[in-house]
């Protein structure tokens, strides 16, 4: 007996249809279904953020949402920001500021950055701080991804500096 | 996990039929269930998809505040009314969980929230009433340093997580339920309930029910209000003990206030006594202050390792006051 269920969903800008098992969360979905290994199971409860996904253009946590709840949904992972071969400015800042050691927590830290800057949410640096929060790096590499955020911010028009 | 079946639902009459189905949950942002089933606390049959209901709006009307049960934290607190006119709801919502999670979490779900005592939610099972009744309370004679100091119970000393809950109390807002039988209101002093010999009934929400909507006085004059939240990072915590102050002034001098204390009970704790004992203080004065509201901890009962509540709490009220 099976009860997946139909899920149509347009990740990084395709639509796919797959049917999911319900206890799926988005996390597994798009990297074990998908292909998309980007997006990274870290705690996989919700505390570290290395998860951190767009869905219809606000970040969440895929580790906490249920691939059948985002039937009809948006979804951007870290693949789907550069465009032509060319990498997001906050992909550019994070390399530029080397703002990571081991990388794990990076594609949520990169997505949770574009929501950060998209939101105005990266006007200071302690604001930065404040709604980068919910990002846990375990390198500790936080000075340099601030840094990061701000000069994405910076050139994408999202600070005030 | 066990597996379920999953239901979207559109029409909130259908919704409660749904859940008077046997094992059924309701699922809206997930912040918390997901957790439940990954966890085992929770392994229902059905699963019934409610963000469809058409209960996410936020409405400003001369009565006061009617914020819908799946209002987003994010949006709630971003709404211009909030921000302006309720500073202590607003900051209430932004200083928990993180952006992502209050992108997702909704003000019914935030209430509903269980509590983060590590012995409930421990990998191995342990003694917990809340899982398991009758099971005994591994943390009233264990790691006491985060559990209650006011009203706990020999079968559970945990305290309620959530920051919002604190802000309504202090608001004196209403729980607006729905149920077969109809609609319900409850003040939201009362919606959490204290753990008694009954620590596995969390709310007084019943057994399918759903939390329509939360409802905030106009009269309440939260104008001048704030909450207060003392925790071990500055960011991205649970409170150790905070603070949820509204404030009425006439110059330096306090006409009204009301108090409600996170972190140290099973509910948001009113400061009644406190709260009558400022009136005709001037707000400046803080060792009047500080005096008038350790007198409203006679009912205080610190475990071994949480006396140090009984000092943070009493100074985290004064500050509320002070900054609101």
């Amino acid at each position: 007996m099976s009860n997946h269920v139909a899920v149509t969903v347009r990740v990084n800008g395709v639509d796919r249809e797959i049917e999911v098992d319900p206890r799926a969360t988005l996390t597994e979905t798009l990297r074990d279904r998908l292909g998309l290994t980007g997006t990274k199971k870290g705690c996989d409860r919700g505390e570290c953020g290395a998860c951190t996904v767009l869905v219809n253009g606000r970040r969440v946590l895929s580790c906490m949402t249920l691939a059948v709840t985002a039937h009809g949904a948006e979804v951007t992972t870290v693949e789907g920001l550069s465009s032509g071969g060319e990498l997001h400015p906050v992909q550019r800042a994070f390399l530029e500021n080397d703002a990571f050691q081991c990388g794990f927590c990076t594609p949520g830290q990169v997505m949770s950055a574009v929501a950060c800057i998209a939101e105005g949410h990266a006007t200071s640096d302690d604001e930065i701080r404040e709604w980068m929060s919910g990002n846990i790096c375990r390198c500790a590499a936080y000075p340099q991804i601030v840094a990061s955020v701000a000069k994405a911010a910076a050139e994408l028009g999202g600070a005030a500096r | 996990m066990r597996t379920f079946s999953y239901h979207r639902v559109s029409d909130v009459d259908v919704a409660l039929a749904a859940l008077r189905q046997p094992e059924t949950q309701a699922i809206a942002g997930g912040t918390e269930l997901v957790n439940w089933l990954k966890e085992g606390i929770e392994a229902p049959a059905r699963l019934v998809d409610i963000t469809g209901l058409p209960l996410a709006g936020v409405e400003s009307t001369p009565d006061g505040l009617r914020i819908g049960a799946l209002a987003r934290m994010s949006d709630v607190a971003a709404h211009p009314v909030v921000r302006d006119r309720y500073p202590v709801l607003a900051q209430s919502l932004l200083r928990a969980a993180s952006a992502q999670l209050r992108n997702m979490a909704t003000i019914g779900g935030n209430l509903l929230q269980r509590t983060r005592c590590p012995y409930f939610r421990a990998d191995t099972a342990l003694p917990c009433n809340k899982r398991v009744p009758g099971s005994g309370c591994a943390a009233r004679h264990g790691d006491t340093s985060a559990q209650a100091i006011f009203g706990w119970s020999e079968h559970c000393v945990a305290t309620h997580p959530s920051d919002l809950a604190v802000a309504l109390a202090a608001l004196d807002a209403t729980i607006v339920v729905r149920g077969e039988a109809g609609e319900r209101r409850i003040p939201a002093t009362e919606f959490h309930r204290l753990p008694g010999d009954e620590p596995e009934r969390h709310t007084e929400l019943r057994a399918g029910e759903l939390i329509t909507a939360v409802e905030v006085p106009a009269e309440s004059g939260a104008e001048h209000s704030h909450y207060l939240k003392v925790r071990e990072r500055v960011s991205y915590e649970f409170a150790v003990v905070s603070a949820a102050a509204v404030v009425q002034l006439s110059g330096t001098t306090i006409t009204g206030a009301r108090l409600a204390l996170g972190g140290v009970a099973h509910r948001p704790w009113r400061l009644g006594g406190a709260e009558q004992a400022v009136v005709g203080l001037s707000v400046s004065d803080r060792p009047a202050l500080l005096a008038a509201v350790a007198a409203d901890f006679g009912d205080a009962r610190p475990l071994p390792g949480n006396e140090y509540k009984i000092t943070l709490a009493q100074r985290a009220a004064v500050r509320a006051l002070q900054a609101a």
